[in-house]
């Protein structure tokens, strides 16, 4: 399930091969008589795909745009020393450098474990392979809640292994690792299945070992791949709520991650703290993303 | 090490091995600790106390109405998602227009939001002192803690997962199909069923199964909008939340197990699927 693997640009770029003329409706101007035109293989919004551009925009605003746009808006409402006493408060401040600390670990370990996971699927052969591919898919399909119980039922307070992890900071890095471990394999793997296999052979026949041949000839081909899988899971681990409210325990101060807090302030009526809760994720969020991004262009400029 | 690099091939090649065995034991290992080891003991818990334990707490009125709404929910917000997916991605595929590069980011965002700021977003645009909520209550529309609510948070989450599928098909495709339709006269729904619809098939078919997964699973942002009203607003994700809380654990895996079963068969379905998309 690559889906959400997919780093956010370079989706919609150029159609594959351009036929010569947009048939658009421009009856007597040819297409390339013009500079402003569009470019060539696209077509020109027509009053059909108009009207389905607005509907689209229509509904992308019902829920995405203003919804997202009211949270923003809420966390400014009461004027910045508000929001900024609200942030700071322990138990807040409290949750946000939890979740922070524990998205982040659980995205290091699995940046590390995740490139091997993909390199063992895509260059080892061996029987149950597939079968491993289908289980890095379980986290994608399992319902959040459902990890958090399947979690439970092993570190959970009756464990059969004696391994009580439950209302601990380590069930939350656990319940992370379990639900991002698919985002650094499915953004490593198809790039590894695009590495030329001769230039490994060539630097192995010039002598170079293997732990060389990995840093210099493979590692700055998939570090893009790496960074944008661990920007999505890092993300995701600064959201997550169904996998950790239950076997956290939600202890406030000590095991509550933002998330749980911002329902605690939701149910309570405090919108407005909610709100600053999620504006100061989403600007971790951003600040994460746009870091792995310049490193992606470093590391995809050097290779 | 030098005395290693320059030594006979054979131990070279043996070195090689223990080098594909160790990743190849460190990779299963984990996976095997972190996902395998704990679902297969749920499993297990699941039918500790024997199987008519199990029919009897999936059977439970309170379950068949968990069941029922989070079907009911998963099929609007396919049909939705799946109306809209296949209209962005020809948009954004086929047309270029200002905004366009926004746009398209905007359908990733719902992948990297929380799904409590998802949750809490709806309810400060249509809970009751919202921005339209009022207004919307007084024509009749209650959206957050009803049905409408659970809708429009399974859309938002699951919002991206068609359109992903369905653009590096559409650009692979380009516009020739299109265009030879156009002449020879067939008019934009004919086009769309008998040449769009065809070439894409098996990429929707898998961003739907992708969608019908995620609908049927979300928690937070249910959570959020739900109000959780026993049998009314209840999904399943929610009742499992609730028996666990409720301290009947038994109950809880019961409800999950179906949901495991769901989603091992929608992995199967894509892990089929994926290949014929290929060729």
């Amino acid at each position: 399930m690559s889906t959400t693997s997919t780093p956010v640009v370079a989706t919609a770029g150029s159609l594959g091969s351009p036929p010569d003329v947009p048939a658009a409706a421009a009856p007597a101007a040819g297409p390339s008589n013009r500079g402003a035109g569009p470019p060539e293989g696209v077509l020109r919004l027509g009053p059909g795909s108009g009207l389905a551009l607005g509907l689209v925009l229509l509904w992308m605003s019902i829920l995405v745009i203003l919804p997202l746009a009211a949270v923003l808006f809420t966390s400014a409402s009461n004027g910045l020393g508000d929001f900024v006493e609200t942030v700071t408060s322990p138990a807040v401040a409290a949750a946000i450098r939890l979740t922070v600390m524990m998205a982040a670990a659980a995205t290091v370990v699995n940046t590390v474990f995740g490139t091997l996971v993909a390199w063992v699927l895509v260059r080892d052969r061996f029987a149950g392979r597939q079968l491993l591919s289908l289980v890095i898919d379980v986290p994608f399909a399992l319902p959040t809640i459902v990890a958090g119980l399947v979690l439970i039922a092993l570190y959970g307070s009756n464990s059969p292994l004696g391994i009580t992890l439950a209302q601990t900071r380590w069930s939350i890095f656990v319940a992370l690792l379990f639900v991002t471990l698919p985002f650094v394999v499915r953004a490593v793997q198809p790039v590894l299945e695009e590495l030329d296999l001769d230039v490994e052979e060539a630097g192995a026949s010039l002598g170079a070992s293997k732990f060389t041949i990995f840093v210099r000839l493979i590692l700055p081909n998939i570090a893009p791949a790496m960074a944008a899988g661990a920007a999505l899971s890092f993300a995701r681990g600064l959201g997550e709520f169904g996998s950790v409210v239950l076997i956290s325990g939600s202890l406030p101060r000590r095991t509550e991650v933002a998330s749980v807090r911002m329902l605690g302030q939701i149910e309570n009526d405090n919108l407005a703290g909610a709100s600053a809760v999620a504006t100061v994720l989403l600007i971790v969020a951003l600040i994460v993303i746009i870091l792995l991004g310049v490193l992606q262009r470093r590391a995809a400029n050097r290779g | 090490m030098a005395e290693i690099r320059t030594s006979a091939p054979a131990t070279s090649q043996d070195r090689q091995a223990a080098t594909r065995w160790t990743l190849r034991l460190v990779a299963i290992g984990y996976v095997t600790l972190l996902v395998v080891l704990p679902l297969g003991v749920m499993i297990l818990r699941t039918f500790e106390d024997g199987i008519a334990e199990f029919v009897e707490s999936v059977t439970a009125p309170e379950a068949l109405a968990a069941i029922g709404l989070s079907l009911r929910v998963a099929a609007l917000a396919v049909l939705i998602n799946t109306v809209f997916g296949l209209t962005a991605a020809l948009l954004l595929t086929r047309y270029r227009f200002p905004g366009r590069s926004v746009f398209n980011a905007l359908i990733d965002l719902p992948v990297s939001v929380s799904p409590v700021v998802a949750g809490l977003a709806f309810i400060l645009v249509y809970g009751r002192n919202g921005w339209f909520g009022g207004s919307l209550q007084n024509v009749g529309l209650q959206i957050i803690y009803a049905e409408p609510a659970i809708v429009l948070a399974t859309c938002f989450v699951s919002l991206p997962l068609v359109v992903r599928e369905l653009i590096p098909v559409l650009e692979e495709i380009g516009l020739e199909q299109e265009q030879a339709g156009r002449s020879l006269g067939a008019n934009a729904w004919q086009r769309l069923w008998r040449l769009t619809l065809p070439s894409v098939r098996w990429a929707l078919a898998y961003g739907v199964v992708l969608t019908l997964a995620r609908s049927l699973g979300e928690f937070g942002a249910v959570r959020v909008v739900a109000g959780n009203v026993l049998g009314s607003t209840q999904t399943m994700p929610l009742l499992a939340a609730q028996r666990y809380n409720d301290l009947d654990e038994q109950g809880a895996y019961a409800i999950s197990f179906v949901m495991v079963t769901v989603a091992i068969v929608c992995i199967i379905v894509v892990a089929i699927l994926r290949p014929k998309e290929r060729t």
